[in-house]
């Protein structure tokens, strides 16, 4: 088979990942209009986010619950590599929450300028700072 | 091994954090009493930090396991006598910056103190907790607290400052990312987020390329989140337009804490033998270093706000502390730590000026800043002291700093150094002594020209109330004290701190 193609698909995380990061910070750099900027923070922090839980990824494992793994009848032996490691997913949740955050805090501060400003368009907003002083 | 646990390193992050969600609904019910509860929250967290201060000395680090559970499963928190400093040097300028901020918030934003108190102690909360937390991840969290806090701080005022504000938003937001990415990586090659975990597994896998590719993202994370020199872009907009009393509490706190953290992960978490030797990242950012000194101080001269001035001086004093980091020797590495906490310290005592001077005159532009020795004679005594202590005339502490610093580069052989750091030194003469000369000594007045200006008999001595003077009196007599006692920070602090494997 190709070598790239192997390449892609043997690292389809870590690809999927630098793709989106890459859109990600186009949208922050390229674009002038700030919510597009923020669209492009998202993405660049959702592409970190997939890329953490990706790690946990495991081919035929099941969730980390032991069934009857209370009580007497205890199954005493478990296999790890039956089980996908929940620890990434954990730290991904609250890395989602310190996302929403963050977003809410940008939304905040978008509704702020607009309402003095009038625009969201980074070239007339620095024009209509530096004509007030 | 015997380990000292204690409650205090969790206490001085808990004391914050609960007053910061307590004042809302105080507010509500009685809100002259949120000033002072803050205020008391402050200096217990400040005298909590004292005590685990003393306790470190006597023996040795603290460790507090959440929930009980033992690391490296449960997440630490750890105080050694690097982190006991930083404790200290963070709760006590947050105290004084507090009873400061009482007056200026009033004028400055008079319906937003309750919004404000409550955010001030979540930044608090997320500074105190990123120096004492031992956990990658939990480190994360408390670096996004610090950060969330502090662009809500710096746009409370509204004006330019909101766009200031969400510059800084996205790219806070980028440095916090790659970090975060930095700890998958980590994560995904040891499975474990202890950093004492960390440092007994990692060396085994230095030749690993996701450890490579963890710690390069890491240090351009930490790198934009100390806005080092060229990725400060976000620094000096979101400083000089902030209100006075955040200006002083971010510019004194928040870049320094970020330095901590590459000061922790590079030489702790990491050994230096990687981190120096394996692959030159400490030389590049010695290089940077030097750079970001030279550069914030040009950028510095260039400017006639006084604030915006304040604050691109702020991206070379950054560079003092990362060149410092980046000698990776003992001088360098005591000096980086020293100037560090005299930086916190002098970077605070000039936006406090700032702050008073726009608190009575309203003035920013420093060519404006006509005679105000005589209006103002202890805000300007104050800006004088800082100013010293910036360029290093001893026995402020800045001179003690800036001296462990060339030791350093003597000691790396680096002479290129030496010669960046004195012309530094004198490029701040430049933009400070400016301010100096229309404070003391305008033109108008050698020249006998004095025009519409009045005679210096003719001004009425006006200075800011004293809960306003005290604290910046307070910010003067640690820039002296630190260096009178600079044997004392060093031997006590830094020493007992210092990475196992610098160079000598």
């Amino acid at each position: 088979m190709d070598p790239v193609l192997d390449f892609v698909i043997g690292h389809f995380n870590t690809v999927t990942y630098i793709t989106l990061m890459m859109i990600g910070f186009y949208a922050m750099t390229g674009k002038t209009n700030l919510v597009k900027k923020l669209v492009g923070m998202n993405i660049f922090q959702w592409s970190i986010i997939l890329f953490v839980v990706s790690l946990s990824a495991k081919r035929g494992a099941t969730i980390p619950i032991v069934q009857g793994g209370h009580g007497h009848d205890a199954a005493p032996v478990l296999e790890a590599a039956q089980y996908v490691n929940p620890l990434p997913h954990v730290l991904m949740l609250t890395a989602i929450v310190v996302g929403v955050a963050t977003t809410g805090v940008a939304l905040a501060l978008l509704l702020r300028i607009h309402k003095q400003y009038g625009t969201l368009e980074e070239d007339e907003l620095l024009a209509k700072i530096r004509g007030s002083g | 091994m015997n380990v000292h646990q204690s409650a205090l390193p969790v206490l001085i992050v808990l004391i914050p954090l609960v007053t910061a969600f307590t004042l809302p609904v105080l507010g509500l019910w009685y809100r002259p009493a949120v000033f002072p509860a803050a205020l008391t929250a402050l200096v217990f967290a400040c005298g909590a930090s004292i005590a685990a201060a003393r306790e470190v000395m006597v023996n040795g680090p603290l460790h507090y396991y959440m929930g009980g559970w033992a690391p490296p499963w449960g997440i630490e928190f750890r105080i050694d006598s690097l982190s006991a400093l930083m404790l200290l040097l963070l709760t006590v300028i947050t105290v004084l910056v507090g009873i400061y901020s009482k007056r200026s918030v009033l004028k400055e934003i008079p319906s937003k103190d309750v919004p404000f108190y409550s955010v001030y102690l979540l930044m608090v909360t997320g500074l105190v907790g990123l120096v004492s937390t031992a956990d990658m991840f939990n480190l994360y969290v408390f670096l996004e607290i610090t950060s969330l806090s502090s662009y809500a701080l710096v746009s409370i005022g509204g004006g330019a400052a909101v766009v200031s504000a969400f510059r800084y938003v996205i790219l806070g937001t980028v440095g916090a990312a790659f970090y975060l990415l930095s700890v998958g990586y980590l994560y995904s090659v040891t499975g474990s987020l202890n950093m004492a975990d960390l440092s007994r597994i990692l060396p085994g896998l230095y030749e690993s390329n996701a450890v490579l590719v963890a710690f390069a993202f890491f240090v351009v994370g930490m790198s934009i989140k100390m806005a080092l020199f060229p990725m400060h872009t976000w620094l000096p907009g979101a400083y000089a337009d902030a209100p006075s009393a955040v200006s002083a509490l971010v510019a004194a706190t928040s870049t320094k804490v970020a330095a901590y953290v590459l000061v922790r992960v590079m030489f702790f978490v990491f050994e230096p033998r990687f981190s120096v030797e394996m692959i030159p990242v400490a030389s590049l950012l010695a290089w940077m270093g030097a750079v970001a000194m030279v550069l914030g101080s040009v950028m510095a001269i260039a400017q006639t706000d006084f604030k915006r001035m304040l604050a691109y001086s702020s991206v070379a004093q950054i560079g003092y502390i990362v060149l410092g980091v980046g000698l990776a020797n003992t001088m360098g590495f005591t000096g980086g730590i020293l100037h560090l906490v005299n930086h916190a310290f002098m970077k605070c005592g000039l936006f406090l000026v700032a702050g008073a001077i726009v608190y009575r005159t309203g003035l920013r532009t420093i060519s404006e800043f006509y005679l105000l020795s005589v209006k103002m004679p202890w805000t300007a005594a104050t800006f004088t002291v800082c100013a010293f202590a910036m360029i290093g005339i001893p026995p402020m502490g800045g001179f003690f700093s800036k001296l462990y610093l060339i030791l350093g580069a003597i000691d790396a052989g680096n002479w290129t150094f030496v010669v960046v750091i004195v012309l530094s030194s004198v490029l701040a003469l430049a933009y400070l002594g400016n301010v100096l000369r229309y404070m003391y000594f305008p033109e108008e007045l050698t020249t006998g020209r004095v025009g519409g200006r009045p005679v210096p008999e003719a001004i009425k001595r006006d200075d800011v109330p004293w809960t306003m003077l005290v604290p910046m009196l307070a910010v003067a007599a640690g820039v002296v004290l630190l260096g009178l006692f600079n044997g004392e920070v060093v031997g006590r602090f830094i020493e007992p701190g210092m990475p196992i494997g610098l160079e000598r």
